[in-house]
């Protein structure tokens, strides 16, 4: 091993990590906020990639049929509690049941874009509705259940998801044209441009997100949220619909990182639960709690991944997910255990 | 009296009759969904191209779906014993399913051809694996032709990469033992998993050994991600893949990074392209107009192929059982066991096949060509 490989490794784990940084900030953030550990995240990941690989063959993603039945579903859902006297959000409701899924549809089906960043947009709009209409389905009748009770329904909606991508999809996989063909040379190191975008689109994001909960107002409502439910529905804060903001930006999250890495390797209808389960690991070095730590918690999980596949390829899942066993041990010696059971 | 007397012998004639016309029954448990979905749908799609008599016969196909599951593949060859009564099971698609299923076919006494690649379904022989048969070709068959391929070509040093799963540690060992016999050194053995989104730590380990050669051992379109990997890092030595890749969706993905690849193959790949004189021409062709006359052009692949041949071992067998013995009976299916044991020169899609007590393949060196990738196509090599 020489300083060559070592950099390009480290370069293959700065890519990698950034993509399951961002799986680990939206495990993070829907965690904080909703209590629920999201395991389907992934799932978001593989749909964004092959929709958008399935926009550039021309045809129209079943994703979209997939959209519009689940907007339906959850429009019955909502009229139906209406009807039994709940108090229904009917603005919100909307938006993601029929303005955004309309828009998405025209988008797919009138307009037809051709253009990269046109397919895109339709693949952003495609799956980030999915978010909410799957909360709203799945979990917020059960929003006040324990923490495991909600792991159990994400399992069953993990299953659910990959199912279903089997059937869109197939069983093979696709690949989708990259973003940037461009290739530098930064020091002797060969740098794609793909990997270029990777790493800024994550940064971008990341700065994004760090401004949006610190400054803005609905972001400091769902930090309120996320530290104390009872608290914030004291002041005010519909804490109903913090549960569809964090769901929908853990899907349009999930439908970059398709994006991101589509063009970089080959996707598959199961491709997504590794990764979200590789974020999920950098989450829990952050105790599924702190966005710094588990952004740090990716990188370390895609410099361990590199190197370990350089060493001992047929052990680098062993050594990944090993990680979790001392990170748990640390923080269950360091942390005093909180249960926000309300 | 002879009232009665008529009836009755009306009757008895019915139920010899009955019996003497009894149809042949087929059991077939295949994986048509699931992970080895892209090799049991084209099966599934050829059994619907079997004979539907056979000497004579009618013959009933029963067709379940195992779901590359081993447990549903238990009780689907189970069901098919005990409610169906069959008198011989075809399949499972994967090597585990096909191994579970000894069991129950050996303890019921029915012949089973299995679909299934590994050499361990018929291998050491033994008094259950005695009832089942295979069709595809040993993977040992198939390391040795790229052995040869490669010492013929002037490799000396081969780096291997496969699947972190039975198929790539099956591969790795007997590859091992070929590369042995071809003095061919192994210097870099790396795994990676089919759900892998990067292989670059494999890739410039393998570069950094410096091999003549690069051997991939992995299946379908997962494959083809350390081919696009070292072209990327710009390799430039030969590239060998497995049978596994044999279909069009690896093409499709590997796109121009697998040009100039070779990989052993069975014969009908390319069947178009054979020599007049190759023995399986004729029947590779057979099967290729049957399969692309019922699913449209282009549509053939090498693992529907494999039933095909199963199909066609039962052929050539049933009409010697028939003289022993009426379909349904125990009787019956020993000697089908028999028959199916003395299977001489059948020429099938993938070669040609020669029973013997202990080999219950029958497959030889007919039974794979090499085929180089040349403009987004396989090209036989002759």
């Amino acid at each position: 091993m020489d300083l060559q490989i070592a950099l390009l490794l480290g370069q293959d784990g700065i890519v990698n990590g950034a993509v399951y940084g961002l799986m680990a900030l939206a495990l993070v953030l829907v965690f904080s906020v909703t209590r629920v550990i999201f395991i389907p995240q992934g799932e978001f990941v593989a749909f964004g990639a092959l929709s958008m690989a399935v926009l550039q063959a021309g045809r129209v993603p079943a994703t979209l049929w997939l959209l519009l039945a689940l907007a339906a579903m959850v429009l019955v859902v909502e009229f139906w509690r209406w009807k039994r006297g709940a108090v229904v959000d009917w603005a919100s409701a909307l938006a993601w049941c029929v303005v955004l899924p309309l828009a998405a549809a025209a988008l797919v089906l009138l307009l037809k874009p051709t253009s990269m960043a046109g397919q895109a947009l339709a693949t952003l709009l495609l799956i980030m509705p999915l978010g909410p209409l799957l909360y709203r389905l799945a979990y917020r009748p059960l929003a006040s259940a324990n923490v495991l009770m909600l792991l159990i329904v994400s399992v069953a909606l993990h299953g659910v998801l990959v199912g279903l991508g089997l059937l869109f999809f197939g069983a093979e996989g696709y690949r989708t044209t990259a973003f940037s063909e461009e290739r530098f040379d930064i020091g002797g190191i060969p740098v794609g441009g793909q990997s270029l975008v990777v790493v800024g689109v994550t940064l971008l994001l990341v700065i994004a997100m760090f401004l949006f909960f610190g400054r803005s107002m609905i972001g400091k409502a769902l930090r309120a949220t996320a530290i104390n439910r009872v608290g914030a529905r004291l002041s005010g804060i519909p804490t109903e619909l913090s549960g569809d903001l964090s769901f929908a930006l853990a899907a349009l999250i999930g439908a970059v990182s398709g994006l991101l890495i589509a063009p970089l390797t080959t996707v598959y209808y199961d491709t997504g639960f590794l990764i979200g389960l590789k974020g999920f690991v950098a989450a829990i070095v952050g105790g599924l709690a702190s966005y710094p730590l588990a952004l740090a918690g990716a990188l370390l999980v895609g410099q361990l991944e590199a190197f370990a596949s350089f060493w001992a390829s047929p052990f680098k899942e062993v050594l990944v997910f090993t990680l979790i066993i001392p990170v748990l041990w640390w923080r269950s010696l360091h942390s005093h255990h909180v249960e926000d059971e309300e | 009296m002879k009232f009665f007397f008529k009836p009755l012998l009306i009757a008895a004639l019915c139920a010899t009759a009955a019996a003497a016309w009894a149809d042949v029954n087929v059991g077939v448990t295949l994986s048509a969904t699931g992970p080895a979905a892209s090799l049991g749908i084209p099966e599934k799609n050829t059994i619907a191209l079997m004979p539907k008599t056979i000497g004579g016969q009618k013959i009933n196909y029963i067709v379940l779906d195992d779901a590359s599951d081993t447990t549903a593949a238990v009780a689907n060859t189970r069901k098919l014993i005990a409610e169906n009564k069959v008198d011989i099971v075809l399949g499972s698609t994967t090597t585990p399913n096909s191994l579970a299923m000894i069991d129950v076919v050996s303890e019921a006494k029915t012949p089973m051809i299995s679909i299934a690649a590994s050499a361990r379904i018929v291998e050491p022989m033994d008094a259950k694996k005695q009832w089942v048969f295979k069709t595809p070709q040993n993977d040992i068959m198939m390391s040795l032709a790229i052995a040869e391929h490669m010492a013929a070509s002037g490799v000396k040093t081969v780096a291997f990469i496969g699947f972190s799963d039975a198929y790539g540690e099956g591969w790795s060992q007997e590859f091992a033992k070929a590369a042995e016999l071809k003095k061919l050194k192994i210097v870099a053995n790396e795994r990676y998993a089919r759900t892998d989104t990067s292989v670059t730590g494999q890739a410039l380990k393998i570069m950094a050994a410096k091999a003549d050669a690069v051997l991939v051992a992995g299946s379908g379109t997962p494959a083809a991600l350390p081919q696009k990997t070292l072209k990327e890092r710009g390799y430039t030595g030969k590239m060998y893949q497995t049978h596994g890749v044999a279909n069009a969706d690896f093409l499709r993905v590997g796109g121009k990074d697998v040009e100039g690849t070779f990989l052993p193959a069975g014969p009908v790949l390319v069947a178009e392209q054979l020599p007049a004189s190759h023995p399986v021409k004729k029947s590779a062709l057979a099967y290729v107009t049957a399969y692309e006359a019922a699913n449209g052009k282009n549509s053939v692949s090498t693992f529907g192929a494999h039933a095909w041949d199963a199909g066609l071992l039962m052929t050539s067998a049933v009409p010697v059982a028939l003289k022993k013995a009426q379909p349904g009976t125990p009787e019956f299916r020993a000697a089908l066991r028999d028959a199916l044991e003395q299977v001489k020169e059948v020429s099938g899609a993938h070669g040609v096949f020669n029973m013997t007590a202990n080999d219950h393949l029958g497959l030889d060196q007919r039974a794979r060509v090499m085929v180089k990738i040349e403009n987004g196509a396989w090209k036989y090599q002759p």
